[in-house]
């Protein structure tokens, strides 16, 4: 019986082992078959030039266009997102501190929002594009890609305030603070490695996600010069490249592919970097 | 009622949801002198003592009635701003809570509220408190340090230093003593006989000791309600109600 | 002084009200402006009828939604069937039996496999997967396949939301009171019985919730499963034949949606489909997990 039992143990604890080596070993995986793909496509000119005549039958050029175009897009996104994101979770944190139920509702529906895949939120962009007239841009995708992170940006931060003792608040106050002295002067700087974390993990979800561009923004071969131009997006450059029956573009896509992970992986590396910068202030409770 | 009190309260009630936290709580408190909250945990002190900044404001729930007269206004039912009411009371917390800035920032805060911008002004004032609460030595040589590197104990010195450079006339202390070693706590024990001559200081304390050292008042707190209060002599020599004697057993033993 | 900090307070305490305002009417504009994009199409067909019938030919005016549906139901069950089990057991593992610097390296890894764009994890399904089941999977079943299959997406949902479920079910395990554990322990069960019978059981509800998300997550999620799952609009009777789930229908059609009359209304009522099925499920674990911090 005791015998039997161990086996039992033993077994599910070599599952376990394996099934977490799995994961690392898929991590592996992933990067290694996109960096072993992509990296002898990846020249000097895929990164600094557009894509020239030909370039979709293999010829010259590059994915600036693409490159910029998400930069452009996840920035503009991003700050906006951020603009009313970080007000919301302030304002749940700190003025509505004492109404605890009705911020708990909000958090409720703003985790459902959450939840929305991307494209729900691409089809409903669209839809607003139609009903007001806007063309697809470099506009009409930073309000879909906003509209898509802000459930994102405000729970994060949220999850980082709702950490903050009363005890600072009440120590702030007592001082004579307002409140929103007291949000953005003492909480945020509390809290502001977290925060940055937060705002880096938006900006990552928002340069990453095809689903929501693909309606709004368009494609073009240029980098866009106004708001209101077609831009290219860099998971929308990877996708139509790799439709392609042609073997060197192709390559060229799994080269795409390599450029945005790297971005991805640059914003981690800068996330960790730049909460231990301003982890200095923080004072631990 | 005395003619030197700072603080009247009269008929204070406090509710926080169904609970009833402080019941018709009437008290004078001298000014200039250092009075005691003694009491039991969970009689309300603490709740008592944040009601005169009216820090109870960012409880859930919460129903107050009664009136707390400041210098012949009302702080309840006040029109006036509440943040001027607050700078008026100067908060030293149970834990230190330093601002999440480099020393000079966290007593220049304060200032900067109250207005005061030129550096000079600031720099002056920066040392005349850090000195009021001894710590100028300490720290006169890392101003721009965070505060996160202090010790405890110099923490809440700086909470003490940064809760004077707003000019309060009164110092409310939640057991200020009860995070720090038993030096550090001496120092802020001495601290306080030291300051009352400028300011009036309420100080919520369980350690009966504590209390015998430096109280010049005493107000003695049973599940929300003042049991006894008066001149901390007469207090501890002559306790009048039943309930004191009991609690003051434990001083002597 | 004071009224230039009065003003900047009653300045911000409007702009963050506006900002509230704008997060708590979102759900509701969304799922109204796709409904309300759909309308043209559901005045002409009942919900019934249309997620029932299996044509799909849009220049006929014929909307049958059933293969898409049945497609993204197939490619999300398997997708669980894959990741549920070795989540679980990954969380079990690293929650109480790994050694604590093994849980602080596997959580940059999550970390980072969870950042990962969709479009990423669709080429290495192009790469890896397909080539895998076209070589080596199929024809062990016997099947002739080009390696753009219902499992091949499943795969890659799989390994997807792995890390999503992973991060929840952690949390939840390590919630477990270690008085509750020494409890069973000193009845005598030994680790494994004291994970099996309490640990598990306890975390249950969590579990479920955590399963439901990953669910929904799998739903919903587009660009990767609709690179290698075939987009062949059939009713698929294994899963090794190609699919086309929901959201690679919009995706992949949605230049068209404008030529043909009511294509955009049927594209959006798939959008609509795809809101309610997703929060549904959201709803239901969130008030799960509620229910269960509620009863601590």
């Amino acid at each position: 019986m005791k015998l039997r039992k161990k086996i039992e143990e033993e077994f599910f604890k070599l599952l376990m082992r394996i099934s977490t080596l799995l994961v690392v070993t898929v991590l592996g995986l992933i990067l290694g078959s996109i960096l072993f793909k992509g990296l002898p496509s990846l020249t000097w000119e895929m990164i600094s030039q557009t894509p020239k005549g030909g370039f979709y039958f293999g010829k010259e050029g590059g994915v600036l266009n693409a490159i910029i175009g998400s930069l452009y897009l996840s920035l503009g996104a991003t700050f906006l997102a951020m603009l009313i994101g970080l007000p919301v979770a302030l304002f749940m944190n700190v003025f509505m501190r004492k109404y605890q139920k009705v911020v708990n509702v909000i958090r409720f529906f703003l985790d459902l929002l959450w939840g929305v895949p991307s494209i729900v939120y691409g089809a409903f962009g669209f839809a607003i594009m139609i009903f007001f007239g806007i063309k697809a841009s470099l506009f009409a995708g930073i309000i879909t890609v906003t509209l898509f992170i802000i459930p994102i940006m405000v729970r994060s931060i949220d999850e980082i305030l709702k950490t903050i003792p009363i005890g600072l608040l009440e120590s702030t106050y007592s001082l004579g603070s307002t409140k929103s002295e007291a949000a953005f002067k003492v909480v945020l700087k509390q809290c502001m490695p977290g925060v940055i974390t937060a705002v880096l993990l938006s900006f990552g979800r928002a340069i990453g996600d095809a689903a929501s561009v693909l309606f709004t923004t368009g494609y073009t071969d240029r980098i866009p010069t106004s708001l209101f131009q077609q831009t290219a997006t860099l998971p929308l450059s990877i996708f139509f490249q790799l439709g392609s029956p042609i073997e060197e573009v192709k390559n060229r896509a799994y080269a795409s592919a390599v450029i945005l992970t790297v971005i991805i992986l640059l914003i981690s590396v800068l996330s960790r970097y730049l909460g231990r910068k301003y982890i200095k202030n923080k004072i631990n409770f | 009622m005395m003619d030197n009190s700072q603080i009247e309260i009269s008929n204070l009630q406090l509710s926080i949801g169904k609970q009833q936290i402080l019941k018709d709580i009437n008290i004078s408190i001298p000014k200039n002198k250092i009075t005691v909250i003694l009491g039991p945990s969970g009689c309300g002190k603490t709740t008592l003592l944040k009601s005169l900044n009216r820090l109870t404001d960012l409880y859930s729930d919460v129903k107050v009635s009664g009136s707390i007269m400041i210098d012949g206004e009302d702080i309840l039912n006040t029109k006036s701003d509440i943040t001027l009411i607050r700078q008026k009371m100067g908060l030293l917390s149970q834990r230190p809570y330093p601002l999440p800035m480099n020393i000079y920032d966290n007593i220049t805060y304060g200032l900067k509220i109250k207005g005061s911008h030129s550096k000079k002004e600031l720099d002056e004032k920066v040392e005349h408190y850090l000195r009021q609460a001894s710590l100028w030595d300490e720290v006169k040589t890392r101003l721009k340090d965070p505060a996160s590197k202090l010790s405890i104990g110099q923490q809440q010195r700086l909470c003490l230093a940064r809760g004077l450079a707003v000019d309060p006339e009164i110092i409310l202390a939640d057991e200020p003593t009860s995070a720090l070693d038993p030096v550090s706590s001496q120092a802020i024990e001495e601290k306080f006989v030291e300051l009352k001559e400028q300011y009036t200081i309420v100080m919520v304390t369980h350690i009966l000791r504590q209390a015998r050292r430096i109280a010049d008042y005493v107000v003695f707190m049973y599940l929300g309600e003042v049991v006894e209060q008066g001149p901390a002599a007469e207090f501890f020599e002559n306790p009048k109600m039943d309930r004191t004697k009991a609690y003051l057993k434990g001083l002597f033993n | 002084m004071l009224i230039s900090r009065k003003l900047k307070d009653k300045i911000n305490h409007k702009w963050m009200l506006l900002s509230l305002m704008v997060v708590i009417v979102l759900p509701f504009v969304l799922g109204i402006g796709l409904y309300l994009k759909s309308e043209m199409l559901l005045d002409k067909y009942s919900l019934w009828q249309l997620i029932t019938s299996t044509e799909w030919k849009p220049w006929s005016g014929k909307f049958g939604f059933l293969p898409y549906i049945v497609s993204s139901l197939w490619v999300t069950l398997f997708a669980l069937i894959i990741a549920v089990p070795g989540c679980i057991l990954i969380a079990i593992y690293l929650t109480e039996y790994a050694k604590p610097w093994v849980l602080k390296i596997m959580h940059p890894i999550i970390d980072i496999l969870s950042g990962i764009p969709s479009v990423i994890y669709g080429v290495w399904g192009i790469l890896v997967i397909v080539p895998l089941i076209s070589n080596y999977i199929a024809p062990f079943f016997g099947i002739q396949t080009s390696g753009y299959t219902i499992l091949t997406g499943a795969i890659v949902l799989a390994v997807m939301i792995i890390p999503f479920m992973l991060n929840i079910l952690i949390d939840i395990l390590q919630t477990t009171p270690a008085e509750l554990k020494e409890a069973s322990l000193s009845l005598g069960a030994t680790r494994w019985e004291t994970i099996k019978f309490v640990v598990v059981r306890r975390a249950f509800p969590g579990i479920v919730s955590a399963i439901a998300l990953g669910l929904s997550r799998a739903f919903g999620e587009t660009i990767a499963v609709l690179m290698v799952v075939g987009n062949v609009a059939i009713i698929p009777k294994n899963p090794l034949q190609p699919g086309y789930p929901l959201p690679a229908l919009i995706a992949n059609n949605y230049g068209e949606m404008m030529s043909i009359p009511m294509y955009d209304s049927a594209l959006m009522l798939a959008a609509l489909i795809l809101f309610i099925v997703v929060l549904i499920f959201n709803l239901i674990a969130r008030l799960t997990i509620v229910k269960l911090e509620k009863s601590r």
